[in-house]
């Protein structure tokens, strides 16, 4: 039982692999970005981990500036994504404005808040 | 409180029987710098001819120099007022006045305009101070320039209508109209008839004149008297122009009674009122107004030669003496002004003791030294040993005919101190057991003593010594009676009874326990002994039943005692017993001022402990590890193969996307500064500026991208 579990996790593994590489290269990008997003979220909560919250406005500020921007580029993804029948009319190049924008303002906030 | 009371009844009992005791100093240099210093003027002139006559005159009478620049300024508004067609008479007068003083340059022309104006004036005149002002500026023209005519027709008739305005009780009225009459307008009155009796064209009817000396004769009737001799005039009403009634009141009337008699002869005012009034305005000392202050000049000025009768002052320059010094009694007699008096010789006639009031007669002549022209007297009178006295001097005139023109005041009574050194003999402490003396020791006052005693609550703490004035007397104790009579001069009971309390009372015994709580003793004397007895059984509540170390002080002092002395003499080991329970507890000692107000204990503040920081290398190594993932996010979209195929490559649209970057770049760098240095409201104004920017060009190279990917569709 064990070999097909692993058998059946690896061809689980492959078949992700396959379809992944089918999707359009922008979204690949977008999910690019939010890995580098969440992976410097992690660092900044292991950081903290490691010496203390003292300023702890500074690391929520760290912390949230990367989870709202890794929103933010879900949402765009979503928005942009062809095969979304939901967002069909709405252009991409306006939903990337949005998404400008909104990283703008998310941006401010956090600087405000870095201290 | 009760004492307070009984102290104000003997004050008042006594008041009345010493009367007229006091010492009134003529007119000296303080006189001079306070006048220096009210009559200063503003910016070089006086406010008004009035003020400026008022300054001038009292710097006059008081010998003091005017600046050349004043009066050059007050001389220009004399020459306007005395030219100008629109003043009053009023104006005209005080302009007048103050010409007079400073002999500005006028014009017979303008002189001779003015005359016939205030002639018509007079003729016009109808209430007192119309008669008043252009009587006296006519007058005022009469002195300055001989060449002018001023003399008055109807001198008769213009005496009848002041008279008219006159009242039964000596007093005048300003007006028909106005029944009120006041002290102040009768003296104005009376300067008014007399400056018409100097400028009269013709003889007066003599009736005239001598129903008003009857009138001012009346007048002085109503003078009021205060208990030290001074007389003056009280005016219940405010005068015209609004100021205090005693002063302005009494100074009219002298100056209308002086210019008055200069003017007729034979007038009859009793001399001890000349003199009260002098004393009166001598007794206010140095005012503190520029007004009160020319009155009092005034005044003074005009009785100082006036031809009714002069008064004299007898000052003392000093009212102490001491034995100790060998100090001689000094008096000397001058006029108001403090001028020379006429040859006279001061003889001292009585000494009264303090509390007494015979004493005998001494006739007693001064020795006068014409140098200093001081009468001295060399050696005291049989039987004045240390204490406060009265002495009684008389004036005597060398000149009989001088009687009718001086005013000596009869019997002048002055207060004196004499002070000298007080022996103290025989001192002893001793501690007694019931009757009989278990320790004795005896003492060198004032000299220091250094006693060492202890006593239990079942003995008893004597203390003896005898007290001898200079001559070998016994001192006797204060007399309470006579230290009260310096109270009348004393603003206030309280700062009186302050004053009393420090200088009466001489012999108290002070014990100060450890702890600091005091008790005051008074040690009773008979004759010159005195003596106190402390027993302690009956004291034990009174002490708070605390046993301990008491310091012993000892404290002799008295007004006219010069060696008073404040003597700790060691201290006393008392053992009482403890204290029931229910007893009083004593009394909270006072908080020294000093360690209320010193350097207070130093606080050790706790501050919070700063948070532990990681090292600096930990820090640097995560700064590093942070910028891993952005590194890898640029080596994964070089291999997912980005490009700028897209980016546009015509002109315009180039532009336009260029400039889309840059504004995020900006926008980038802003929040950085942001983060450095600057703050909200700046970042948020450059934001908006540079947001629409971005706006317009982001939507022109957005819609460029979105027009060419639908061509592209549509393609």
């Amino acid at each position: 039982m064990a070999k097909s579990t692993k058998d059946d996790a690896q061809a689980l593994f492959h078949s992700l692999r396959s379809s992944y590489s089918a999707t359009p290269t922008n979204l690949k990008i977008i999910d690019l970005y939010v890995l580098f997003a969440l992976s410097t979220a992690l660092i900044q909560v292991g950081y903290m981990a490691i010496v203390g919250s003292f300023p702890f406005n500074s690391f929520l500020s760290g912390v949230l500036s990367c989870v709202g921007t890794a929103v933010l580029a879900i949402c765009l993804r979503i928005q942009v994504n062809k095969e979304n029948k939901e967002f069909k009319d709405l252009p991409p190049e306006r939903a990337f404005a949005d998404f400008i924008l909104s990283n703008l303002v998310l941006h401010l906030v956090i600087m405000n808040f870095l201290g | 409180m009760t004492r307070s009371v009984g102290i104000i009844v003997v004050l008042l009992a006594v008041a009345s029987i010493y009367e007229a005791v006091a010492l009134f100093h003529p007119i000296s240099e303080s006189h001079r710098s306070a006048a220096l210093e009210l009559f200063s003027a503003v910016d070089g002139s006086f406010s008004s001819l009035e003020e400026a006559y008022e300054a001038l005159r009292t710097f006059e009478v008081l010998g003091i120099e005017q600046k050349p620049d004043i009066k050059d300024h007050t001389c220009n508004s004399v020459v306007d007022t005395l030219s100008s067609k629109s003043s009053n008479s009023r104006d005209l007068y005080h302009a007048l006045r103050v010409n007079g003083l400073l002999k500005c340059k006028t014009s017979k022309e303008a002189l001779t305009g003015i005359t016939s104006r205030l002639k018509d004036a007079v003729k016009a005149a109808t209430s007192l101070l119309d008669y008043y002002h252009s009587i006296g500026g006519l007058l005022l023209i009469k002195d300055q320039s001989s060449e002018v005519d001023v003399l008055l027709e109807n001198a008769d008739g213009i005496l009848r209508s002041i008279k008219a305005l006159g009242q039964s009780d000596g007093r005048w009225r300003y007006s028909s109209n106005n029944p009120e009459s006041s002290t102040y307008a009768a003296g104005l009155a009376f300067e008014t008839i007399s400056g018409v009796i100097s400028l009269a064209a013709s003889a007066i009817d003599e009736n005239l004149i001598g129903t008003l000396k009857k009138d001012i004769a009346k007048l002085f009737d109503s003078i009021e008297k205060y208990d030290d001799g001074s007389y003056y005039f009280d005016d219940k009403h405010i005068d015209a122009s609004g100021h205090q009634g005693l002063l302005s009141a009494t100074a009219a009337v002298v100056r209308g009674l002086t210019t008055f008699a200069s003017t007729t002869d034979g007038l009859n005012i009793p001399e001890d009122k000349i003199l009260g009034v002098a004393r009166f305005f001598l007794g206010i000392g140095v005012p503190g107004n520029s007004k009160d202050l020319y009155y009092q000049i005034d005044s003074l000025s005009h009785l100082e030669n006036n031809r009714v009768s002069v008064p004299l002052i007898l000052s003392l320059p000093a009212t102490v003496l001491s034995l100790t010094s060998k100090d001689v009694l000094k008096v000397k007699v001058n006029t108001v002004l403090g001028s020379v008096a006429p040859p006279l010789s001061v003889k001292l006639m009585q000494v009264f003791s303090s509390g007494s009031k015979d004493a005998s007669v001494l006739k007693q002549e001064l020795h006068f030294d014409p140098k200093e022209a001081i009468h001295t007297l060399n050696d005291l009178p049989e039987g004045v040993d240390i204490g406060e006295y009265v002495f009684a001097f008389e004036i005597v005139l060398s000149d009989p005919e001088h009687k009718r023109k001086f005013a000596t005041g009869g019997r002048i009574k002055v207060p004196v101190h004499v002070t000298g050194v007080v022996k103290v003999d025989d001192a002893k402490v001793a501690v007694l057991e019931g009757d009989i003396v278990e320790s004795e020791k005896k003492l060198d006052l004032p000299r220091k003593t250094d006693l060492a005693l202890s006593a239990n609550h079942l003995q008893k703490l004597h203390l003896s010594f005898l007290l001898t004035t200079p001559f070998g007397k016994p001192f006797k104790p204060h007399q309470v009676f006579h230290q009260l009579l310096d109270c009348l001069d004393f603003i206030s009971l309280y700062v009186c009874l302050t004053y009393l309390s420090s200088v009466y009372l001489q012999a108290l015994l002070k014990l100060r326990h450890e702890s600091g709580v005091e008790h005051i003793f008074v040690v009773e004397n008979s004759g010159r002994h005195f003596e106190i007895t402390l027993d302690f059984l009956g004291l034990v509540e009174k002490f708070y039943y605390l046993s301990g170390q008491y310091d012993i002080e000892l404290t002799v002092g008295d007004a006219v005692m010069e060696n008073s002395f404040l003597q700790p003499l060691g201290s006393i080991d008392l053992d009482l017993p403890k204290a029931p329970e229910k007893t009083a507890q004593p009394p909270p000692q006072a908080v020294n001022p000093y360690l209320r107000y010193g350097p207070k204990a130093e606080i050790a503040h706790i501050f919070r402990v700063p948070e532990k920081r990681p090292p600096q290398e930990v820090s640097f190594a995560f700064l590093g590890l942070v910028l891993v993932p952005f590194l890898a996010f640029l080596v994964g979209l070089l291999r997912l193969g980005v490009n700028f195929k897209n980016f546009p490559t015509s002109a315009i649209p180039a532009t336009f996307a260029i400039l889309f970057h840059g504004g995020i770049a900006a926008v980038l760098v802003l929040y950085a500064l942001f983060w450095l240095k600057l703050d909200l409201f700046t970042t948020l104004k450059s934001l908006g500026i540079i947001g629409i920017f971005l706006m317009f060009v982001g939507h022109r190279t957005l819609s460029h991208l979105a027009s060419t990917s639908a061509k592209l569709k549509s393609a």
